[in-house]
């Protein structure tokens, strides 16, 4: 295993940038997500790890070894392709062998290390099945024995739970964090899905636009989000545009005078409350900020339920209550009372 | 449920024009096999009787074999260069954003769709051009007749290999990469097995068209030299025994049981 380093990474086609002075250092055994909405360019920054896209500049080291401009065949990352990419007219076990093969490890060396990867994988017994044979559960575990068997230096994962049903899914984020922890795997994956990425994760990458917004741990993420797109793309934010009226005060476009801890300088600005921080009724009483909210919309979800209310005409607003037993959700126009901390919101420049 | 169990009129239609046609397509199948069992020389109806000496004097009729041997020289050789010329032509026009790739592609096919005796005259003209300014014998050379023939290979070749490549999932061609595998590697270990079908239908297929090209040989065979379709031709010219049903029907046998074989390894269905 291998700590990773990548540098100044930049991908241009023609005018357009897709992967913009990307900096990210992995430490050797961490496991780390790059998230973000699709077309952010975090698979073109994982395939230029794997070698399969050039980099119009910048850097990548795998241990003490700069692999820049090596070929993918030279590079020893294990990667798990989000459509698993077995090859189908191989059977399970000469799928597995194939790395060694390439390797030229003999024969005799190749079943032991075939057969430990299948078992790490809980697929003993399955070496002369064919991919077609496998169901998508199977099929990925057979493609993450495939890229464990060579022992890379690092593992990547492309999305590699996005065709598995929603069940399995959760079962496979836990073998795969376990697998990786077991064997000290220096592994970077790439998601578009956030829960996956906040349960597997050591450290989050947050990209927008081919940039790095933000790298931080789930916690560091969620409490203390960079800017306006990570606050609202990591766990929901309830969003006021207004402006700063004075240190620690914060006047909404409706009018809405709000005390806030964060609010620092001045000019337009968007406070970001989280909608879980948010109080109602007599959990409001005593809080700094509370206001009468009109009930637009509530959404019964269960154990939580969703409120969007509106503070004034202009200030629209989430916030997210336990489902208390005995309580009926709010209607539509009636009045609650809401109420949050002073130090609960944070503040951004208003983006453009 | 219900729906399904009245047949409708109009599939009774479908499946009765279905049955026309089919009929249509095997009628002369059927008439050859009926003559080459035909027991008197000029073929009338009724027959007069039965008999298999037909295939006994087709299988010792010397230009018949040595048509044949020849004939299936040509075609082995043809199918080939056509692999060898056709295969990497697919690859460069699915792979490639190549300069007036379909027009390239339509150039491929184009024999195909040509006239035999258009492709054949053209071949002899410009073999005979060739002889003259090289001074090689190429007119009349088994060679010549080779290089021909490759040309009806090609469509074929060139068909079947980007109707696969199509369909073919690059991801694994990657994935090799990542384990490890040079791009010769790759190409053989997956892409080749991967194509396998198309490269095994595009071959029966093109051996086929060259076995039994008529027109084309025509103009191209040398003194002493002939193909099995010519010295069928050249044995109607004088004799009208059901020697040559019995020859046409030892054919249509070895193609069909060509066929079956190579059925049993890849579903030719699927590829075609």
């Amino acid at each position: 295993m291998a700590r990773l380093s990548i540098e100044h990474l930049r991908k241009t086609y023609g005018d357009l940038t897709v992967v913009d002075d990307v900096a990210i250092d992995i430490a050797d055994g961490e496991f780390l997500v790059l998230l973000g909405p699709s077309g952010c360019g975090k698979t073109t920054t994982l395939r230029m790890v794997a070698g399969f896209i050039a980099p119009s500049a910048g850097n990548i080291t795998i241990g003490d070894r700069s692999v820049t401009t090596l070929p993918p065949w030279k590079r020893n990352c294990g990667l798990v392709f989000q459509s698993y990419a077995l090859f189908p007219h191989m059977t399970v076990a000469e799928n597995v062998a194939f790395g060694l093969e390439m390797r030229k490890v003999s024969p005799a060396d190749r079943a032991p290390r075939v057969a430990e990867a299948l078992r790490l994988v809980q697929l003993a017994g399955f070496d002369e099945r064919y991919p077609r044979q496998l169901s998508g559960g199977q099929q990925q575990r057979v493609a993450l024995a495939r890229a464990l068997a060579m022992e890379p230096d690092v593992l990547l994962l492309d999305e590699p739970l996005s065709n598995l049903d929603a069940k399995l899914r959760q079962e496979v984020r836990v073998e795969i964090r376990d697998l990786q922890r077991k064997l000290g795997l220096t592994t970077i994956m790439v998601t578009h899905d956030q829960e996956e990425a906040l349960t597997m994760a050591d450290r989050l990458v947050v990209m927008e636009k081919g940039k790095v917004r933000q790298i931080g741990s789930q916690r560091e993420l969620y409490e203390k989000p960079a800017d306006r797109f990570v606050a609202g793309f990591i766990g929901r934010s309830a969003f006021l545009d207004g402006e700063i009226t004075a240190p620690g005060r914060f006047r909404t476009k409706g009018g809405v005078e709000i005390a806030c801890a964060a609010a620092t300088g001045n000019g337009a600005a968007t406070l970001a409350l989280r909608p879980e921080r948010i109080a109602v009724a007599g959990d409001a009483q005593g809080l700094r900020n509370h206001f009468q909210a009109r009930v637009e919309h509530a959404s019964y979800l269960g154990a939580l339920l969703d409120i969007d209310v509106s503070l004034s005409g202009h200030d629209r607003m989430l916030l997210q209550i336990p489902n208390k037993a005995g309580v009926a959700e709010p209607k539509p126009g009636e009045t609650i009372t809401i109420g949050w901390a002073e130090d609960a919101g944070l503040v951004y420049p208003r983006e453009a | 449920m219900s729906a399904s169990t009245r047949p409708s009129l109009g599939r009774i239609a479908l499946n009765g024009a279905a049955g026309i046609a089919l009929l249509y397509i095997l009628l002369p199948l059927i008439f050859v096999t009926w003559l080459a069992f035909f027991r008197q020389e000029i073929p009338s109806f009724p027959p007069e009787g039965y008999s298999v000496k037909w295939f006994a004097a087709a299988a010792n009729n010397q230009p018949f074999i040595n048509g044949f041997l020849l004939s299936l020289q040509v075609g082995v050789a043809a199918t080939l260069i056509g692999l060898l010329v056709g295969v990497p032509a697919s690859l460069a026009l699915v792979r490639h954003r190549i300069v007036l790739g379909p027009v390239f592609n339509t150039l491929l096919l184009l024999p195909l769709v040509m006239p035999g005796i258009v492709l054949g005259t053209a071949m002899y003209v410009f073999q005979i051009e060739t002889e003259i300014a090289t001074g090689l014998p190429v007119m009349g050379s088994i060679g010549g007749l080779i290089a021909a023939h490759a040309l009806v290979v090609i469509p074929w070749v060139v068909r079947l290999v980007t109707a696969s490549l199509v369909g073919f999932d690059r991801t694994i061609e990657e994935a090799a990469q990542n384990l490890g595998a040079g791009p010769f590697t790759t190409f053989r270990r997956v892409t080749l097995p991967s194509i396998r079908p198309g490269l095994v239908a595009a071959s029966l297929f093109g051996f086929v068209t060259s076995f039994g090209n008529l027109e084309m040989s025509l103009f191209l065979v040398g003194p002493g030299r002939t193909t099995l379709p010519i010295a069928i031709l050249q044995y109607l010219e004088w004799k009208i025994d059901p020697t040559v049903a019995a020859a046409s029907l030892i054919q249509i046998v070895l193609i069909a049981v060509a066929m079956i074989v190579t059925d049993r390894y890849v579903k030719l269905s699927r590829v075609v």
